[in-house]
């Protein structure tokens, strides 16, 4: 029962600082002006407010739950679709969209970013599968340098043919040109994320490894292509929108774990609601602090995620891998045997 | 289980050379034998987990390689050695993944006693809320048997289940191996490295030497001075203790 408290208490302050984000902007609204029917004022909010705040919830639950599924399929906690190179592909293929049609459309940008997502993910899962690096630290190295080589080509590209500036509202994620009409495919997470739920076991499984799986009769290459695809598509349909987000899909999935363990199923509801509130909260503070203007997402998610990130690390430094116990008898009196020391995440 | 001129090469090196041999069934069967003589190989071939390059493993009248992979994992489970203990699941949790083959997601009422008594049988009542990579080397051992249980299966392969055990730990291992066997009627076969245990807790015995069966047969049979010192290339004695062979090599 104890591990639900933590879901409604998420939950909760999720429901309340969504409302309250809909107050938050440059023009005041308020709770009378629009309850007597003042069609300006409904405009806002319909137009402009609440898409945003739907988006930001997308975001959130997209980006933690994609970075969940990789860190699970690929048995390495610091994979995720900044270190997996998920986000770079989807940001080469809106380029080649922008390229080869430039009169395209969002879902014809969309289409380019979902293909050339899934390849780069691929492509990077191949590749650590063939080389099966002893230490895991590697992993997210190589995704990293394999991402920064894909975003290279990406900016070569865009210099050579003058299209920086058109490309530079999707390599630093921000929630201001989210409006009614040109975000709506950010709704393509929610289908995405209930598919990961029903997987959620087969994920789990897969995580385990390849015999482990097999001896179970789940077909392992068939789940981790199937993962990776679901993953990459909700990275791909955030990106389309928002642009790059990084860290959330690291940390998010993460901290839950620290809590919750890994079971996919027990864990998936807390990583969404969670992910969601962080991004919701970053954005505030970014509306906050220089408002009337906004900072992009993506620098208040950079900051407060890497203090978070620097914060987990110190904690495994000293903890170990022992996991944080809500539950009453689990704490301080189960001196734990053999924790694998300074084993970090 | 009949296993029929099973071959494996790597390259050009034959690592399992046209091995045959039939599985009793309701019976411990330890595959012993020097590093690189193709035991875990041929558990590997055994169980699906490596693809074979000749030869036939007959399951219940069909070829393994013909054996829908979810019916197969109803009749048959593998633990290896490389079980994968980085994942933060509760000990429940990881016995609940044993009914998988049979109920998927939608673990069952009788999926739940079956996952009980699996846990109740090892003894893991008090860990069972524990995350597994949080329990010591023998309670995760057990911890995995007890998925293998819940799996329900006919045949149990286990690659050196005393690997990274103490003797204690290890004991207590080769007695869980005997209790499945006696209590539950399960065959058994393992890889093993401690010939001792192989004599003192099997039915029968499989040596292997260089990619093939050297000797098959009893404990009696097979743990001779001579079998022994001609595959492992060292003096054997052997001694009796509770009317069963066990050997001193030096």
């Amino acid at each position: 029962m104890k591990q639900r408290t933590l879901t409604a208490v998420l939950a909760c302050s999720l429901v309340i600082l969504s409302i309250v984000s809909l107050f938050v902007g440059v023009i005041d609204l308020n709770l009378s002006t629009l309850l007597s029917g003042d069609l300006e004022q409904l405009e806002i909010l319909l137009i402009s407010r609440l898409p945003r705040l739907l988006a930001i919830l997308c975001t959130g639950v997209g980006m933690s739950v994609a970075g969940l599924i990789m860190q699970q399929l690929c048995m390495n906690k610091f994979v995720s679709p900044t270190t997996g190179a998920t986000i770079s592909s989807a940001q080469f293929g809106i380029l080649l969209a922008l390229l080869f049609l430039p009169g395209s459309t969002l879902w014809g940008r969309a289409l380019f970013a979902f293909v050339a997502a899934v390849l780069g993910t691929w492509l990077f899962v191949w590749f650590i599968q063939r080389i099966q690096f002893k230490d895991m630290i590697m992993v997210p190295l190589v995704g990293i340098m394999f991402g920064n080589v894909i975003g290279g080509i990406t900016n070569f590209l865009a210099f050579k043919y003058e299209m920086t500036q058109a490309l530079s509202s999707w390599l630093v994620g921000h929630f201001s040109l989210v409006l009614r009409g040109r975000y709506e495919l950010v709704y393509l997470v929610l289908p995405l994320v209930i598919l990961a739920f029903l997987f959620a076991n087969h994920f789990n499984i897969v995580g385990m490894g390849k015999d482990f799986s097999k001896n179970l009769g789940v077909p392992y290459n068939l789940v981790l292509f199937l993962g990776l695809t679901i993953a990459a598509l909700i990275t791909a349909s955030i990106v389309v929108v928002v642009g790059s987000i990084s860290y959330i899909g690291l940390i998010v999935p993460n901290v839950v774990a620290m809590f919750k363990g890994d079971k996919i199923r027990g864990t998936l509801a807390d990583t969404a609601l969670f992910g969601a509130l962080f991004v919701l909260v970053c954005d505030m503070i970014g509306r906050a602090v220089i408002a009337p203007y906004e900072l992009p997402i993506e620098l208040i998610v950079g900051i407060l995620g890497s203090i978070l990130f620097v914060g987990l690390l110190f904690y495994r430094l000293r903890n170990g891998r022992k996991a944080i116990r809500l539950k009453a008898h689990g704490c301080g009196c189960s001196p734990v045997p053999e924790i694998n020391g300074g084993d970090a995440l | 289980m009949k296993i029929r001129q099973l071959t494996k090469q790597y390259g050009s090196k034959t690592v399992v050379d046209a091995v045959s041999f039939e599985i009793p069934k309701g019976a411990v069967i330890s595959m012993i034998g020097p590093n690189g003589a193709g035991k875990s190989t041929v558990m590997g071939m055994l169980s699906r987990l490596i693809a074979r390059d000749g030869g036939h493993v007959d399951f219940d009248g069909t070829d393994i390689a013909h054996w829908k992979s979810k019916e197969l994992s109803k009749r048959l489970a593998i633990l290896t050695q490389h079980n994968n203990i980085q994942m933060k699941l509760t000990v429940r949790e990881l016995v609940t993944f044993g009914r998988f083959p049979y109920s998927g997601s939608h673990v069952t009422a009788e999926d739940w006693e079956i996952i009980d008594r699996a846990i109740a049988y090892m003894e893991l009542e008090s860990f069972e809320d524990r995350f597994i990579d949080e329990l010591s080397g023998g309670q995760r051992q057990r911890a995995y048997i007890a998925m293998v249980i819940a799996q329900d299966t006919d045949y149990i392969l286990l690659d050196e289940p005393t690997n990274n055990l103490d003797i204690y730990h290890a004991t207590n291992m080769m007695k869980i191996v005997r209790r499945l066997c006696d209590e539950l009627g399960k065959t058994i076969i393992l890889v093993l490295h401690e010939i001792n245990y192989a004599a003192f807790y099997s039915d029968y015995i499989c040596a292997f030497k260089d990619g093939q069966v050297a000797k098959f047969g009893t404990v009696k049979e097979v743990m001779t001075k001579e079998t022994l010192s001609r595959i492992y290339n060292v003096d054997f004695e052997i001694m009796e203790i509770e009317g069963r062979p066990l050997s001193i090599y030096y």
